[in-house]
Order: C-alpha cells, then structure tokens, then sequence
C-alpha cells in the first residue's frame, strides 16, 4: 500500500482499523521525504523526534484510538511558532528563532495527536505570491520542478502535493492558502476571521491574517480545521462562537445552496481562458442541480489597491519587533544605537518585506494618513458592505481563485503583476470571510482552481458546496 | 513677574494603575522583583504575541474619570503609536488616540485660604508603560530591564489652565490625593507610579496666543515640579528678553544641577504614525456599568476636606493638607478615634508627625508609631503631663524604640511636667530672689520683663514646670 498518497480521512480509518501503524505511516513519508529534498519544502525536519511520537501513540493506543488525529503526521508552516524548534517565518531575521512558546494552532493540533514532520517553506514573513521571497531558497511545485507551488504557503502545499503529508497547514492574508491550493491541485481553506486562533502565529497583516488548512480535499480540510478552530483568550479577536462539526456538516444533505455568480465581472477581464473556465465552473453547479445567481461586487476591484495600503500599514508596525535587540538576527560591528537599527534591519529583511515596510511606513506618515490609510479603510468597509448585501440572496460565491495556472519560477519580475496573483483571493480577507480553494480544470497541464467564499462563521455551509462541487461527477 | 511676562503650564500626568497584571498580559506588576523576571512573552513582543486587554484597568480608568466630571467614552479603541527604542519591545506602544476612555472634566486647586481655581482636564487614556533602559550596570553598554513594559497607565493631560509652579504643584497634588483615595494607584512618587511632564510657555500679560512651549520630561516629584517649571520660565522670559525666539522643543529636567536641557526639537520630533490597533477590538462601555461606579465611588479629597471642616472644626488650610494625602488623613482619623480633639492631633499630624516621616522617608501607612500610641502620646499633652517639647522628644524615642512605652519613654528622658505649686512657688521665689534689678524694673513698668522671668523658671526647672502655672503663680508675686 502507498500509504503516503492516502487521504487523510483514509489515514484515520486505517489506523482505527489497525491496516498500518503511525510509525509506518511516519517512516514512509520519511523516505519520500528524503527521496525529493530537492523540492526544498522544508527548513526545518525533525524526523527522530516524530518517529518517537509515532512510537508512543501506537504503544498508548493498542486498544482504540479515541482522539481525533491520533499518529497523524502532519506539516506546519513556519510562520507558526513550535516550542524549542526553529520558527523563522521564512526570513534570515528569524533564522536563529527557537520560541519558548506554541502557538494555539501548533497546542492544538498536538492535544490532537497529531505529529509534525517538519516547518515548511514560506515567502518572507508571508509577503509574496511564488514562495521565491524565502530567505531559503524557493519551493518547488511538485508537479513541474520549474514552475512555483505558489505562495505564501508554498511549502506547505509542496507538501501535500509532494506526498510529504496527507495534510498541512498555511496561513491567509490575501490568497496565501487558496493560491497555492490552486496552484498544487489542492482544496485549502480559510476560515472566517477569528474563527482560528492567530496567538503564535507570526503576525503579518493583523486584520487580514488567518491560519487554515491545505488537504487534497476538502473533506480533509474539514477535519483538520475542525482542530485547530475555537475561541482563545489568548486572541482578543477570536470570535467566541460554537464550532459546529465540520466534518459530518461537510458531507450533509441538509444545505441549501444558492452561489453568486459574477459572469459579467469575469467576462470583463477579456481572458478568454478565465472566463472558460468560469462557464465550465457553473455548468458544473447547474449538473449537480444547484442554484445559482448573478450577484454585483460593484467595489470588488478596488480590493487590490486597498489591499496594498492595509497590509504594508499594518506590517510596518507588526514587523518593528525585528531590531536586533531580544531576538533574532543582530548586526555585528555596530557603531551605536541607530546603525545596530539599520544594519540589523538591513540585512536580516529581505528585499520585498523591506519594500512592504517602506510602503506601510509611507501611508502611516503624517500628511498621507488620510489620502491612504484612512482611505483605504473606508473602501474596505464598502467592500465587506457589498458582501453584506449579497449573503442576502446567497449562500455563498463563486469566483476562480487565480487568473491562471502556476507560472515559471523567476519569470515574474514586475511587483504589480505578482500583486496581481492575488486579485480574486483578496476581497474574502478585507471582509473577514471564509472561503475555499477547490481544484477544477487545467490550463498548460497544470491545475487551476475554483474559489468558494462563504458568509461570516458559515463554514459549515462553505464546506458543503465546496465538498459538493468537488466530488461532483467531473 | 518683571517684564509683564505671563506663564502659562499644562501638565500630562502618567499614573500607574495598580492592578495586579499588566494591561495586556498575565505578567505581575509588582515593583521591585529581579531585572526582567516580570515579562513574559507578550511583554517581550516576541513574535506571534498578542495582547488581550486586561478589563480591571478600564474599570480604574472610568473611576477617575466618575470621580473629576468627565464624559466617559462609549467605545474604547486602541492605537498604535510607532518609534523605535530598545526598552519598547514591539517598536510601538499601545495607547489611545482619537477614543479616549475619559474625555473632558475638570478638578478644583485650592490657592491660600479663599482663591479656588478650576484647571480643566481635557481626556485620559490607557496606555502601556515602557521598559527600563540601565545605562550604568555595565561598561559601554546598556542593560533592559522589562519589568515596567506593560505596566497599565492612565496618562492625564490637563488644559494650559496653570500660571505658575505653585497652581502646578497644587494641581498634580490634587490629581495624586484622587488617584489615591480612588485606590486605583499607589500614588508612589519615588518608584515612579506617577510621573509628570510640563508643557511651558510665556506670553505677553494680556496677550490672547499662547506663546512656543517647550515640554519638560521625567518629573518624578512634587519638589522637582515646582523647581523645573521656575527654571524653565526664568529660562524662557530671559530668552525673550534677550530677543531671543523660544524653540518649540522637548528638554529634560536634571534634578542634580537643577537645570532642563534639550532633548530633541520638533524637527526631530517622532512621526508616530499612529492606526488603530487591530489586535484590540474597540470594546463598548454599558451605562449602567458607570452608574455601579459612580454609587461606589469612596469619599473624594473635597468631600473629605469639607467634612474636616465642617464637622471637625479645622481650619481650610490643616482640612486641604491633611486631605492632599489620604494615608495622612488615615491616619489622623484612627487618631481621633483615641482623642477627641481634632485641631490638636491636625496640628501635630501636619507638624512633628509629617516631619519625622519625612525625614525617614516614611508614609503614614509605614509609621513607626501606630495611631492608637500616637493617640495616648496626645493625651498626656493635653493632660499638661508633658510639654510640647517633652513630647515631640518622647515622639523621636518611641519612634526609635517600638517597645517603650509612653509612660517609659517619658521617665526614662526624665520629662515629667512639673505640676505641684509648691515646687514651682519655689523655683519662682528663687528666681525673684536672684534677680531684683529685672524685678525693680518691672515694678516700675517694664512689662515685657515677664518673659524673662519665665524664661529663667523654665530654665531652672530643666523646662519641665507647666508653662500654665508658671504664668498664673508669677503673676502673683511679682505684684
């Protein structure tokens, strides 16, 4: 049995039902770990230790295995933190980071049972669409070494894509699961914002950052978010709301469906292979018998530049922490206060976190809060406003999850163009809502997806059609 | 003020509150333990943190505001305040910009014993204190100590109402008597749980504008408020009249040489690029949440101070500094729950007893002696046991030696007051005897010859004669 490319649904069965043990499941991801290290998913593995807890959970549970994710190897993006292990978030300026501390997503998936293979590959500090921006090199996507699994959470979809695990985890602050999801052939998740407790979680863009999950499917991603979601105290802005089991929600007969479609905006954008896609999309709803409705989003393009305001704002300040003084990267051969800044800052961020700083401290600075800032918070309520009134006729909205396929490594050098990557994930975000990346169609031999965005806290439902659309007969 | 030259000063004061964690993070707030061993990792702005705010000092901040009039807001947001220092530890500091929790009131400073003035304060917000920067425990390098950073703030800031150092100290001593009797703060000076900064300017008397100010930093005590709003003003109108323009800068007050210098000007000053804090949701204050406070809000200073001297008889000056400092006035009413005699126990809470704490650097709650032996000290006074002066000594050893009693204390200093007439017909008869020039001159009506009489009795008898009985008996022979 090729016990890697086993879902993780089919994982938690085969160990109930004693067809292998956690630690075969552990050593063969291993070996096919090790057998593609050019892919270059991981920063940071620690294999001992995972065999040792695969040991121990198959020795604690001979009789039956009553929690839930039980001898589960999994992988975690290394923007969250993990007690004593290396958590750099992708950047020179953590390289040296090992956190006293676990954050709430790590603590519990562990209570879980589950046993993590290694911290995987991530842009810097989650700022980029290619997974190019790594202090670490770039990941590659599994099914074209040449092309980019996506990003931020590149690594994290490599490695499901890759068989390196049936499951992971990634972090989305404007497309950073659902792209690379799309990119890899995978369904990802978003949560609804607060949904998933962000303490531990490297901060990045504070109102838009939300942890979730990339699965080969979306039942899969069902079962691991249903984990990791909850209110925590130790997040003010998680939202104190019941979790409903995802997983049986998932597979119900009980939802109703009606999806938003938005027909004319896709036509507009004259790509010709988008809006193909888009059709093929909804004729799909329409086979499983779906109802459907043309909605507007009149503010959705202005998701973008707004986007672009908001997340550097709110990175400027996230990232002043890094200065050299209680943790990582410092600058040798210091002159004084000011150059121990500069030179720590300088070397230990890479280009285009330095460029989000730049761009965020702009927009902050006396004189251009207004015109940007203040700005660009009104255009975001306008958008969640317009959300607000379509989840009045609908349950939830379709829209592709990228305008194409993965692309070449190194072959986007324009910033706009690569901003660009992220036009239809980022209104979910700005609205603070769940959505989903379901795998559907090609373009090029590589996959493409489809994107599903769900009312605040309706994950249930989300799941539901995105189950639907994805098992649906092709 | 020479010149026709007008002062005018406004104050922001930082109180520490006094709960037991910090604003946002489980860590202690006790003042004193080991360099960083009270911050944790939210106070060390390690990566992935976040603050949750901590509701009891919203709680704290809307007593004070209750307690001076203001308008307390309905919604309560956050900010970021951005700047780099190695004692910040997340590069920006949580504070409040455009939603502060208490908005417009005012507080009334009493002047001598008629003039009440009223100094608006125009908002109060939350924020988190800072880290400390150690500059002298190593050689070439600066030490941080995280203890303080998280440490929850109210930061007061008053209108420019104040004309000179003496409305200031008058002000700040109000603010401090209310934040203590609110119990929202220890009101420790010396450990920095209120720290002040002065924002002085000068103008033409009359004149409407306000002139250039320049804001004082770090003024951690009454004495050095009043000593570095005189320097600056003296430094400023000496400026004008040199025909020199002010520069709108922030100066430090340096208590050693007693002297403010500069720090930074405004074109250095900090863009602090304020936004919303994102990780605080804007939490909503429910009326009936102020309403509870506002019915339990504890006896304030000026009610305290009316009640002394409406119902204890004191006079508005022993009433205003008694009440300046509610463990003093603690103290003086256990007192009197011992000794019925409220102007007597003022004089010596406000005298000898605030003397000897001062010069221990004590406060009423830490007296070495408790108030029922102060009490029992005050009766033998006024019994005419003792003198005055025989007891402000029995004061300095009972202080010293806890164990001693009153009564030991005085036979041991040998202080008893002489009260027997025929003892102190003796000592006077004496004194005549010995000196029949002054007795002769007096006769002839050189009055104030008396004292010296007196003088010379209280001198023979070692000052233990009542003063009372000297007077009455001497008057009868000397006739």
């Amino acid at each position: 049995m090729a016990l890697e490319t086993l879902t993780l649904q089919e994982q938690i069965d085969g160990l109930r039902e004693k067809k292998f043990s956690s630690v075969e499941l552990v050593e063969n991801y291993i070996s096919v770990i090790e057998n593609n290290k050019d892919l270059n998913v991981f920063i940071s593995t620690d294999f001992e230790k995972a065999v040792e807890k695969a040991k121990k959970s198959d020795k604690s549970n001979n009789s039956q295995r009553n929690i839930a994710l039980d001898g589960i190897p999994m992988v975690h993006k290394d923007i969250f933190c993990t007690r004593g292990i290396k958590t750099s978030c992708g950047s020179k300026m953590l390289d040296n980071f090992y956190p006293p501390y676990s954050a709430t997503v790590v603590e519990k998936l562990e209570q879980a049972g589950s046993i993590c293979l290694g911290k995987a590959n991530m842009d810097e500090f989650a700022m980029g669409s290619s997974n190019e921006t790594s202090f670490y090199g770039s990941v590659k996507n599994p099914l074209n070494l040449k092309k980019t699994p996506g990003g931020s959470s590149g690594g994290s979809a490599a490695a499901v894509a890759a068989n390196f695990s049936s499951f992971s985890t990634g972090t989305d602050t404007g497309g950073s699961i659902r792209q690379p999801a799309s990119f890899c052939g995978l369904a990802g998740i978003k949560p609804t914002y607060g949904r998933v407790s962000r303490y531990g979680m490297i901060a990045f863009a504070s109102s838009l950052d939300q942890g979730g999950i990339l699965a080969k499917n979306i039942k899969d991603t069902a079962i691991a978010l249903q984990i990791i979601s909850g209110y925590d105290p130790k997040d003010a802005t998680s939202i104190k709301a019941k979790v409903p089991n995802f997983s049986v929600d998932c597979e119900s007969n009980e939802f109703e469906h009606v999806v938003g479609l938005v027909t004319n905006l896709i036509n507009s954008l004259g790509d010709e292979d988008l809006s193909v896609n888009y059709t093929k999309a909804i004729e799909k709803l329409e086979k499983l018998k779906i109802k459907t409705k043309e909605i507007e989003l009149p503010n959705l393009e202005l998701s973008l530049p707004v986007y672009y305001v908001i997340a550097p704002a709110e990175c400027s300040a996230n990232l002043s922490r890094y200065d050299g003084i209680r943790f990582g990267y410092r600058a040798e051969n210091v002159d004084n206060l000011e150059d121990l800044y500069f030179k720590s800052r300088g070397e230990g961020f890479g280009n285009e976190t330095k460029k989000r700083i730049l761009i965020g401290t702009y927009c902050l600075s006396s004189g251009f809060y207004d015109a940007y800032y203040k700005k660009a918070q009104k255009i975001r309520n306008l958008i969640s406003s317009d959300f607000v009134n379509a989840f009045k006729d609908v349950t939830a909205i379709m829209l592709p999850t990228t305008s194409g396929e993965a692309f070449d490594l190194g072959s986007i050098t324009d910033p706009v163009e690569m901003y660009k990557q992220d036009i239809f994930t980022i209104p979910a975000n700005l609205g603070g809502l769940p959505a989903t990346s379901v795998p559907f169609g090609e373009k090029n031999k590589m996959p493409l997806g489809i994107q599903f965005i769900g009312n605040i806290l309706e994950e249930s439902s989300l799941l539901n059609i995105s189950n639907k659309f994805q098992s649906g007969e092709k | 003020m020479k010149g026709n030259w007008e002062s005018v000063i406004g104050l922001e004061i930082h109180v520490q509150l006094n709960s037991e964690s910090k604003i946002f993070s489980n860590a202690p707030t006790k003042f004193g333990s080991d360099q960083n061993l009270q911050a944790c990792e939210v106070d060390l702005g390690m990566p992935g943190t976040l603050p949750v705010l901590n509701e009891k000092t919203i709680e704290k901040a809307i007593k004070f505001g209750v307690a001076i009039n203001a308008e307390i807001a309905e919604k309560v947001g956050f900010a970021r305040k951005n700047y780099f220092y190695p004692d910040l530890p997340k590069g920006y500091q949580i504070s409040q910009l455009d939603d502060p929790i208490v908005g417009k009131g005012s507080i009334e400073i009493q002047l001598g014993d008629q003039e009440v003035k009223t100094i608006g304060i125009t908002r109060a917000h939350l924020e988190e204190d800072a880290g400390k920067s150690v500059h002298d425990l190593f050689e070439n390098e600066t030490a941080i100590d995280l203890n303080r950073a998280g440490t929850p703030l109210l930061e007061i800031v008053s209108e420019p109402d104040m004309s000179n150092s003496e409305e200031a100290v008058a002000y700040l001593k109000k603010i401090h008597s209310i934040v203590c009797a609110l119990e929202i703060s220890d009101g420790n000076m010396s450990q920095g749980s209120m720290r002040c900064d002065a924002n002085v300017s000068i103008r033409k008397k009359g004149d409407k504008k306000l002139g250039i100010r320049t804001e004082l930093k770090n003024i951690n005590s009454f004495k050095f408020v009043e000593k570095a709003i005189n320097f600056e003003i003296k430094r400023q109108i000496s400026c004008l009249e040199k025909g020199e323009k002010i520069v709108q800068e922030t100066r430090l007050y340096d208590s050693t040489n007693d002297t403010t210098r500069s720090m930074r000007s405004k074109e250095e000053a900090n863009d602090y690029r304020y936004f919303p804090e994102p990780d605080i949701i804007p939490i909503q204050i429910k009326s009936d949440q102020i309403a509870r406070i506002k019915k339990e809000l504890p006896e304030l200073p000026d009610e305290k101070k009316e009640r002394y001297i409406n119902e204890l008889g004191l006079s508005e000056y022993d009433a205003r500094n008694i009440t300046y400092d509610l463990e003093l006035a603690n103290f003086f009413e256990k007192t009197l729950v011992n000794i019925d005699d409220p102007k007597l126990v003022a004089n010596w809470v406000l005298g000898d007893f605030s003397a000897i704490l001062n010069k221990f650097d004590l406060n009423a709650n830490n007296s070495k002696v408790d108030a029922v032996k102060f009490a029992e000290l005050l009766t033998y006074l006024k019994e005419g046991k003792i003198s005055g002066q025989a007891a402000k000594k029995v004061l300095e050893n009972i202080w010293e030696n806890r164990d001693i009693s009153i009564s030991e204390s005085i036979q041991n200093l040998n202080l008893e007051q002489l009260s027997d007439d025929n003892e102190i017909e003796q000592i006077i008869e004496k004194v005549i005897n010995d000196n029949p020039d002054q007795k002769k001159q007096f006769l002839s009506g050189k009055d104030r010859l008396f004292g010296f009489f007196v003088g010379q009795v209280m001198k023979e008898s070692k000052g233990k004669a009542n003063p009372k009985l000297v007077n009455e008996i001497l008057k009868k022979k000397l006739v």
